[in-house]
């Protein structure tokens, strides 16, 4: 859980979790076109999500395919939210995106 | 194009525990949504998923069947129409030893961009998963997620 939080507090790393999110299964090259830095960064920081199972790989012949898995956010969330929180919770998140998508 | 999730969770079990929890409907009753699934997991064999009060949510055909290392599902969904009509996915379950854990691997996906089914799929995922592995280490799986 540690590699999760460590892997989670950094802004770069957030983004690429965003770009997969957007559209799963890109390849370094792929990536490394929408962020604004160097392939060694993008690829640094690739290894880092996948040490904290946050990104999944998968071979496709000579390409490398890169997978957004919210499972280990999922185990965080479980840990700390209760079976009658969530329900609430969901309604203040729907509440929150809906206002926030007025402007 | 096609449209494609992978998931991946670390279990402290074994694979055989693994794949018994993935193929016995006592099991799954207790981490998927209370849903359970049939068939006898051999390659050819028919499979469904079915809901609480006996609908059948899900429908198709074990692909490929290795205990405990690996199960490939044909997948329709067959109780909405819109998803009905995309057509068949393949979930793909991958269990492999990792040192002292399990690292359980599940390829969901169907030639089509943007499909729904996958979409519709890829919220329950992270939450059977998560509650398979508390289960799995725990003896006691997570409550029944609410809406």
């Amino acid at each position: 859980m540690d590699a999760v939080f460590k892997a989670l507090a950094d802004g770069s790393r957030r983004e690429l979790l965003d770009r997969l999110h957007a559209r799963n299964g890109q390849t370094l090259n792929e990536l490394c076109e929408q962020m604004e830095m160097t392939r060694q960064a993008v690829s640094k920081h690739l290894a880092i999500l996948e040490e904290a199972n946050l990104v999944a790989t998968v071979k496709n012949g000579r390409e490398k395919e890169h997978y957004l898995n919210p499972v280990p956010i999922n185990d965080i969330a479980e840990r700390w939210i209760g079976k009658y929180e969530r329900g609430r919770l969901k309604a203040l998140s729907d509440l929150k995106r809906n206002l926030e998508r007025e402007d | 194009m096609s449209s494609q999730y992978v998931y991946v969770t670390y279990i402290r079990t074994t694979p055989k525990k693994l794949w018994d929890a993935l193929t016995s409907p006592e099991f799954q009753k207790k981490y998927w949504f209370n849903m359970h699934q049939e068939s006898s997991w051999k390659a050819g064999s028919p499979w469904k998923m079915v809901f609480e009060d006996g609908r059948v949510a899900d429908a198709g055909e074990i692909l490929e069947s290795d205990p405990p290392r690996r199960l490939v599902i044909k997948w329709r969904n067959e109780f909405r129409p819109e998803l009905t009509a995309e057509g068949w996915s393949r979930c793909v379950y991958e269990i492999e030893q990792d040192g002292e854990t399990v690292k359980l691997m599940v390829t969901h996906s169907i030639e089509k961009e943007k499909a729904k089914l996958i979409e519709a799929v890829s919220g329950g995922w992270p939450k059977i998963l998560s509650s398979l592995k508390t289960y799995l280490e725990t003896g006691t799986p997570l409550p029944r997620p609410v809406g």
